[in-house]
């Protein structure tokens, strides 16, 4: 059952992109991108688009790893509920009203637009964090507290490398929601691939709006694949056979 | 040598308030294992963690080598103490050498000196290094994994270790190795261990002393032969089991009751009519048969009456021949399995040394039983 | 300000109501069509182990496309069929991304119903369709409605985009009023548009809720 299947995947995939590829042709996207005028542009726009990821990104999961592991200090604990369902909140609230919201307090241009890219691409890192680190085994932590480790040790060689999946899973859809959000932070003035796209709608020039699309979906696409490399380096390989020792039983 | 004075702890404060342990005092000499045994809830896994302050005392003081551990950084305490528990706790993200290159690592052991005692340490829990070295504890069965979780204890050469329950997640039949392997590392490195225990037959097997407790309580604490034969109250007698006098026969073996000079010995090419009247003559019920020097099994004198030619022919033979390290229990259990009241005990190069009969067990139960009647309350 | 946004919808009430009931409209009709297909296929694939996995990677791939994306990928594909602006791009667009929380929670809910209870089902001579009924489903339901729930407050969210398509809905209000640099109309869109996704993501909850079985229910609370 498998072979055929795979087969006719492969075919139908195979299909689609050479009709992709036709109607990429006809519409002009080719000649649109490597016309030396738009090319610098559109460079421009892709830097512009991947600082804005990049810089969110970074301060999203510092502040979410940070919100994780505190709620998940002792001390702390009980505050965990109440505050991860603030934040939760925060994410219930769509993207687009976050950034108009930033829009409307901060102003325009990259820095709020930056500000509501962070808000937003907290909560999963940090519930994440928060749940993968309670899920960590107590007796591991015991053994560790019982033979002479220190809190920081814990945390570092136990409890981090073990949620590890759970966290980079969390990381990954801040990233890609992160990646589609500030394509529309365009709408505030923080420019991005979002100029392409929406500039494209409205003057309906294909190529533009598909010279946008396009790599930001390519983008979300090798921000997956990026994720999927971390997770092999970043999991340790006694984790992943501990999984499978799991799922065979 | 590890000394508890008046410990006391409680958990949980006014109406919530919960006595784990009340008042205990006990001495855990230096090289010896005392087993902390009891019910659940009777405070003995609390006592053990104390000892490394994963809790605190409320009251009491516990000293270590006259050190008291309240002065002692607990990060360092427990660096100085090995800790072995029963979820054996092995991070599945590290190596079997990462794991067990913990304590070293925290007390700033060089590499080569870590990898070495890595590799010596899984020597003497039988992995071999070359391969468990670089495993994953995912890897490993539960047996193998809890012989790394003793090897991690012991890595950093500690004085003293604390164990609670280690061999409890393993299947009974391989928990009987690993106890047997245990107590023979122990015979060779003499560490001080505290041992917690539900099972008061690890207790009897594994322990030098037995420290039972109850309710908080510290009831009684000596050895496993004087606990099993001086219980101090019904609990202690309840716990032991009504068996004791089977189990103290697992402590005592053959060699320690042994006739080492049987009279009752016949030859095996006597005629049997000479045999017989030696028997009658000295009023023996029965007698050994010997064919040179090996033992081949007994004659009664009805056997010898109806028989003809010489002994061996009528010699009804001996099932099994004892060693002189089988224990009591055994010896009792094959009596009743074949329906014998005596048995020949050979040596490791099979000769013969001498009889174990139903009288000499009954008898070393008998010298070893205070009078029972005044020491319980007249229970059963 | 606040008072301002007040005065806005207040000043606007029909509007405000005509925008709300069109974005319920849209996310109401894709929810009903994603679950009409997400919910039985993932129950297909329950059975043909074989291309769960494939399928569920592709579901996947759609939620990574980012939401403007896909809309100005759908575009020129759908423009000559006169589909490429209004509602339908938006609702189609809606559909797909609701497939992966629908198809993996009805997936993963029946995978974890407890073999012995399905043996025990099976032994009894209940057919294929009546364990499906009576028991399977029950017991997975919640879990299928914790994903409808996911993809409606996803949906939502996505719908206020979908305006740049010109699909309506409340997010006309953060488009026209960012156009018109009307803080007060951008925030009743905001405003508006974040009520509604906490109302249905209360009333899924609730409705979760609803559909756990009493037993287990009560399983829960004790076990807590």
């Amino acid at each position: 059952m498998k072979k055929p299947l795979g087969k006719i995947y492969r075919t139908l995939l195979l299909a689609a992109l050479f009709i992709a590829g036709i109607m990429v042709e006809r519409i002009g996207l080719i000649t649109y991108l490597t016309d030396p005028y738009e090319y610098p542009i559109i460079l421009g726009l892709l830097l512009r688009h991947l600082y804005l990821v990049a810089v969110s990104i970074s301060f999203a999961t510092i502040i979410g790893l940070a919100a994780g592991i505190f709620f998940t200090r002792r001390r702390f604990h009980r505050y965990a509920g109440v505050c991860m369902y603030i934040i939760g909140l925060g994410q219930t609230i769509p993207s687009l009203a976050i950034l108009a919201l930033s829009m409307s307090f901060l102003g325009i241009g990259t820095k709020p637009a930056i500000f509501a890219l962070t808000i937003y691409s907290i909560l999963p890192i940090a519930r994440n964090t928060l749940a993968g680190i309670s899920a960590v085994p107590p007796s591991l932590l015991d053994a560790g507290k019982g033979m002479g480790m220190t809190p920081l040790r814990i945390l570092l060689e136990i409890e981090l490398p073990n949620s590890m999946q759970v966290i980079l899973a969390g990381f990954r859809v801040a990233l890609i929601v992160n990646i589609g959000t500030a394509a529309l932070s365009y709408l505030i003035g923080a420019g991005g691939l979002g100029d392409l796209i929406f500039t494209g709608i409205s003057l309906m020039q294909t190529e533009k709006l598909l010279a946008g699309a396009i790599p930001v979906t390519l983008m979300a696409l090798l921000a997956d694949l990026v994720c999927k490399l971390l997770e092999l380096i970043l999991i340790s390989k006694g984790l992943r056979l501990t999984e499978q020792n799991k799922e065979a039983a | 040598m590890i000394t508890y004075k008046s410990v006391t702890k409680i958990f949980g404060s006014g109406k919530d308030a919960v006595t784990a342990l009340d008042s205990i005092n006990f001495v855990v000499p230096k090289g010896e294992i005392v087993v902390l045994l009891g019910p659940s809830g009777c405070g003995k896994t609390t006592t053990l963690r104390l000892t490394n302050r994963l809790e605190t005392v409320t009251q009491g003081n516990i000293f270590i080598e006259n050190q008291n551990i309240m002065d002692i950084n607990p990060v360092e305490l427990r660096q100085r103490l090995g800790y072995v528990i029963q979820a054996i706790g092995l991070f599945p993200n590290k190596t079997i050498a990462e794991n067990i290159s913990v304590v070293p690592n925290l007390l700033g052991w060089k590499k080569d000196k870590t990898g070495k005692r890595v590799d010596e340490m899984l020597q003497l829990v039988n992995l071999q290094p070359d391969i468990y070295r670089n495993r994953y504890p995912a890897e490993l069965s539960g047996g193998q994994q809890q012989r790394v979780g003793v090897a991690r204890g012991l890595a950093a050469d500690p004085d003293i270790l604390l164990m609670d329950e280690p061999f409890g997640a393993i299947d009974p039949i391989n928990r009987e190795q690993i106890q047997n392997e245990f107590l023979k590392l122990q015979a060779q490195l003499k560490k001080t261990i505290v041992f917690v225990s539900h099972d008061i037959h690890e207790a009897i097997k594994v322990g030098d002393r037995i420290a039972l407790f109850d309710k908080g309580k510290l009831i009684q604490y000596d050895s496993p032969e004087v606990i099993l034969t001086q219980p101090k109250n019904k609990f202690v007698a309840d716990f032991v089991g009504a068996d004791r006098a089977l189990k103290v026969l697992g402590l005592i073996t053959v060699s320690e009751v042994m006739n080492h000079n049987p009279k009752n010995l016949v030859r095996a090419d006597e005629r049997t009519e000479h045999a017989l009247k030696f028997i009658n003559d000295k009023k023996f019920r029965y007698g050994i048969v010997i064919n040179g020097s090996i033992p081949v099994g007994y004659v009664t004198p009805a056997m010898l009456t109806y028989g003809e030619g010489i002994v061996l022919e009528v010699t009804e033979k001996y099932p099994l021949f004892l060693k002189e390290h089988t224990s009591l229990r055994d010896v009792l259990s094959f009596m009743l399995m074949y329906d014998l009241t005596a048995f020949c005990v050979l040596d490791d190069n099979g000769n013969f040394t001498g009889t174990v009969t139903y009288h000499d067990i009954q008898h070393v139960v008998k010298k070893s039983y205070t009078d029972e009647a005044a020491s319980d309350e007249g229970a059963q | 300000m606040v008072s301002g946004v007040f005065q806005f919808i207040a000043n606007n009430f029909p509007q405000a109501l005509y925008l709300t009931g069109e974005h319920v409209w849209i996310v109401g009709v894709a929810l009903f069509i994603a679950a009409a297909t997400g919910i039985p296929l993932g129950l297909y694939i329950t059975e043909h182990e074989d291309i769960a996995s494939p399928i569920i990677s592709g579901a996947n791939i759609i939620m990574t496309i980012p939401s403007i994306a896909l809309f100005g990928i759908m575009l020129p594909l759908l423009s000559p069929l006169n589909m490429g602006l209004g509602k339908i791009p938006a609702i189609i667009a809606l559909i797909l991304y609701s497939q992966l929380p629908i198809i993996r929670n009805t997936y993963t809910a029946i995978k974890n119903v407890p073999p012995d209870l399905v043996d025990a089902a099976i032994g009894v001579g209940m057919s294929r369709w009546q364990r499906l009924k009576e028991v399977e489903i029950p017991l997975a339901a919640p879990v299928i409605i914790a994903g409808l729930r996911t993809a409606a407050v996803m949906n939502i969210g996505i719908a206020a985009i979908a305006v740049y398509i010109g699909s309506g809905g409340l997010g006309v209000y953060i488009q026209q009023g960012i156009d018109r640099a009307y803080p007060e109309m951008i925030l009743s869109g905001a405003l508006l548009v974040s009520i509604l996704a906490l109302i249905v993501d209360g009333i899924m909850a609730l409705l979760e809720r609803a559909i756990t079985p009493e037993g287990i229910k009560v399983r829960k609370k004790l076990m807590q």
